[in-house]
């Protein structure tokens, strides 16, 4: 079976808005959401640099029993999957009466563990842990939640990749629909935004300290970047097959044309060009498209020396002298690690819909591998069929997606 | 402390933790039913009584405390106890 699979639902919760809307206007006029978070200084930071999260209080949308369950990073994921179903017109009656599965990309939930160990260190007594604490603690939390919220009856996955992770989540979940295996899924990513969550990231000196100047830290390809910016939140994004969308009068926004991914069986941190170059090939060969086609993509880029001059080659490889617009939106958001798969597909898909590329803030001075790219540090009006988005992570974990505006 | 102070508090507490109108909270009334408490989130009962009141109850004994008068007679009874 091959099916055509294509997004009817986004949503999303960022450090550059609360909803889809907020979001765009973030992204059209180049908005930073970093902030200098002293209380991460007083622990001993090498940088406090963060984008700028508020926690959603869902008393009154979720009962106590549901909420006790969820870190920060499922609440994130419940507002932007509400968010996401509601576009997608997707009800909970809906929901209860099909099979919708759940795939969504995490890789921590540092906050829980900390505090049930605290509790545990300090009262000698498991039980004061509470009842959320187990369910707060796995890794699948999100996915756990999810399911349980939505009653959602299909697949009930968590994606642990890295910062591939909900790249992953969407490029899995369009394997399932494009072998008939689900008709629908909500896929995405959460990442939690804690001191906990990145104190030992922040402790392999990976961060920017351009704290003097926080939203002028995370700068990806510019030749005086000095390391990423931690973010977070969540994203989500609906994908069923097209024949699913139609007999349910489902608005199709886009189609997901390829995935690909690679592992570059190499260095922990340090990312090659290969493994990069076989994700990006195998996604092009799987949409079946000329690379003349993509009009934008979304680099993962996250600002650090290596990682993004290794990027910049890998694209450089695989798309020669054809010189699409390459951005890295995370000189806005920071790195947002798990949910940043999925995230960026949304940020890509605004970008599409609204006929603009966001600009690379903070993108002054090419090195000798991103001038060989065509990256704007001014928005862009243009209009663009299809974009691919990158996102590599941690042991080396590569994956890639094209996207492209639904033609019937 | 006078028993009656006691129980207000008791309400006070258990209403807040558990979202239910202090009302609701009668002598007579089911524990589990009025807060709502499954399996799981018995445990939370436990936990904040012991965080409160230093006390702790046993799985076995939280088995026969089914209304909230035996919960206060209980708790009470151990908490004079515990000064004493």
């Amino acid at each position: 079976m091959n099916r055509r699979v294509v997004i009817t639902g986004m949503g999303i919760y960022s450090c550059l808005g609360k909803t889809l809307d907020e979001v765009k206007e973030s992204l059209y006029n180049g908005k930073s959401g970093i902030i200098f978070d002293p209380a991460r200084k007083e622990m001993g930071f090498r940088s406090a640099l963060t984008a700028k999260m508020e926690v959603p209080d869902l008393k009154g949308q979720l009962s106590r029993s549901q909420r006790v369950y969820m870190p920060e990073e499922a609440k994130y994921a419940y507002v932007a999957t509400c968010e996401a179903l509601k576009n997608a017109n997707i009800d909970m009656d809906f929901l209860e009466k099909n099979e919708v599965g759940l795939l969504y990309g995490n890789d921590s939930t540092a906050d829980a563990v900390v505090k049930s160990v605290d509790t545990m260190r300090e009262k000698k007594d498991t039980t004061l842990v509470g009842s959320g604490a187990i369910f707060q603690s796995m890794n699948s939390t999100v996915t756990m939640n999810l399911g349980c919220i939505f009653k959602l009856r299909g697949i009930n996955l968590t994606v642990s990749g890295a910062c591939a992770s909900s790249s992953h989540a969407i490029g899995l979940g369009s394997l399932l629909i494009k072998w008939g295996l689900q008709d629908c899924i909500v896929c995405g990513g959460a990442q939690e935004v804690n001191p906990f969550s990145i104190g030992s990231f922040d402790g392999i000196s990976a961060f920017s300290v351009r704290e003097d100047d926080p939203t002028k830290a995370s700068r990806p390809f510019d030749r005086d970047r000095d390391g990423l910016v931690p973010g977070g939140g969540a994203a989500t994004v609906i994908i069923e097959s097209y024949e699913h969308a139609v007999k349910r009068g489902a608005p199709i926004l886009a189609e997901v044309i390829g995935y690909g991914f690679s592992s570059n069986g190499d260095h922990m941190s340090q990312p090659n060009v290969d493994g990069p170059s076989r994700s990006l090939q195998m996604a092009i060969r799987e949409a079946g498209i000329d690379i003349r086609t993509i009009g934008y993509l979304n680099a993962h880029a996250t600002s650090t020396p290596v990682g993004d001059r290794q990027e910049a080659k890998a694209i450089y490889n695989v798309f020669g002298d054809h010189r699409p617009e390459v951005t890295s939106t995370k000189a806005m958001t920071g790195h947002e690690m798990w949910m940043a798969g999925a995230s960026e597909v949304v940020y890509s898909m605004l970008m599409m819909q609204n006929d603009f590329i966001a600009p690379n803030i903070n993108f002054e001075n090419p090195d000798e591998d991103s001038a060989k790219l065509n990256i704007p540090n001014k928005r862009v009006e243009k209009s663009f069929d299809t974009f691919l988005s990158n996102s590599f992570g941690f042991g080396g974990t590569n994956s890639t997606l094209i996207v492209k505006k639904f033609v019937k | 402390m006078e028993k009656q102070q006691f129980i207000d508090e008791l309400n006070q507490l258990l209403a807040e933790e558990f979202e239910v109108e202090v009302s609701t909270i009668q002598p007579d009334a089911s524990i589990k039913m009025t807060l709502a408490l499954d399996s799981l989130s018995l445990i939370d009962l436990v936990a904040v009584i012991e965080n409160t009141y230093k006390v702790k109850i046993s799985g076995p004994e939280m088995i026969h405390i089914k209304k909230f008068s035996e919960l206060y007679d209980y708790l009470y009874e151990r908490i004079e106890n515990s000064i004493l």
